[in-house]
């Protein structure tokens, strides 16, 4: 049960699922480490789909697509009176 | 309908925590740096845009009012970004708070109106009183330049605030009347949603409008005081 490596250097697909409440702990949570999560996720987006040579459409309209979701998610418990009813 | 007709231009707030500066700092990540010689799409783009507008914008100015350039397209950028990006639907709109405009628009006019008097005095005054004027009225105009000097950052700040406000609250007043009225008469729905698209498309243009008619005024006041 137990594993070979130790559980903080792994990467996430190889960590077992028992092994994953103290795989996040291990996470760095200083703001030096947020701050670091935030940069690989925008240049991993970034360099997948708009840094490309061919880059299209596509690759830009995820994000207002993602910020009009977000929008919806803010604004959801002003919108849930809006829904169709015969009695309001 | 009523409540919910204001509801969004409330300040987003996520239990307590203002989301709103998340909103006004999204389009800055719209605006990827370019690092090449040759960059991608999006920044190529960006590129030109910027160069265009530029061109337009700057040719009027003089050496000391070029030194303004960074600060008139990063607005021009901003308010134009912000407008368009209000126009998603839910989204919220930061360019319709009085108070964001009014933060915009009162320095960068002072900034103007301040370089004018350091740099070029008895030009700066010589602005309240055109040219040609008889000698009788020459008190009341100067008071009635004087409040007109004062009310160019209200003016400024009111007038963006204003459009952007009215046109939001137009498209959610005709799209609920398009709503109740497919099922009372569909031809009047019709007419009513052609409306509400030609209102779209209107937004889109005052969205950009807006951003270039606020940069067009404070070039302006900057161009009177270099």
């Amino acid at each position: 049960m137990t594993s070979v490596m130790p559980v903080k250097e792994k990467k996430l697909m190889d960590v077992k699922l028992g092994e994953l409440p103290s795989w996040i702990l291990m996470r760095n949570f200083t703001p030096k480490g947020i701050v670091g999560a935030f940069q690989r996720g925008y240049y991993r987006f970034y360099n997948k789909y708009i840094n490309v040579k061919k880059g299209s459409i596509a690759g830009i309209n995820m994000v207002p697509a993602a910020y009009v979701l977000f929008s919806y998610c803010l604004s959801y418990k002003e919108l849930k009176h809006q829904r169709r009813h015969k009695f309001h | 309908m009523n409540e919910n007709l204001f509801a969004s231009f409330i300040t987003p707030t996520l239990m307590g925590l203002p989301i709103i500066i998340l909103i006004i700092a999204f389009p800055n990540i719209l605006f990827p740096s370019p690092n090449r010689l040759i960059n991608n799409r999006l920044v190529s783009f960006q590129q030109w845009l910027i160069q265009l507008v530029l061109k337009q914008m700057m040719t009027m100015h003089n050496l000391k009012g070029r030194t303004w350039s960074l600060m008139l397209i990063s607005l021009i950028m901003f308010i134009g970004s912000t407008n368009l990006l209000g126009l998603l639907p839910h989204s919220f709109t930061p360019t319709t708070q009085l108070s964001m405009n009014l933060g915009m628009a009162i320095p960068l006019w002072a900034g103007a109106v301040i370089t004018g008097f350091r740099h070029k005095t008895k030009a700066s005054l010589a602005h309240f009183l055109p040219q040609g004027t008889p000698i009788p009225l020459i008190p009341m105009l100067v008071i009635i330049e004087t409040i007109s000097l004062f009310i160019q950052p209200m003016a400024l700040a009111v007038r963006l605030t204003a459009n952007i406000t009215a046109g939001h609250l137009l498209m959610h007043l005709i799209g609920g009347a398009t709503l109740v009225l497919t099922s009372i008469s569909t031809p009047t729905a019709m007419i009513t949603f052609i409306i509400l698209v030609l209102l779209t498309v209107l937004e889109f243009a005052v969205a950009l409008i807006q951003a270039y008619v606020f940069t067009l005024l404070v070039s302006l006041y900057l161009h009177d005081n270099t």
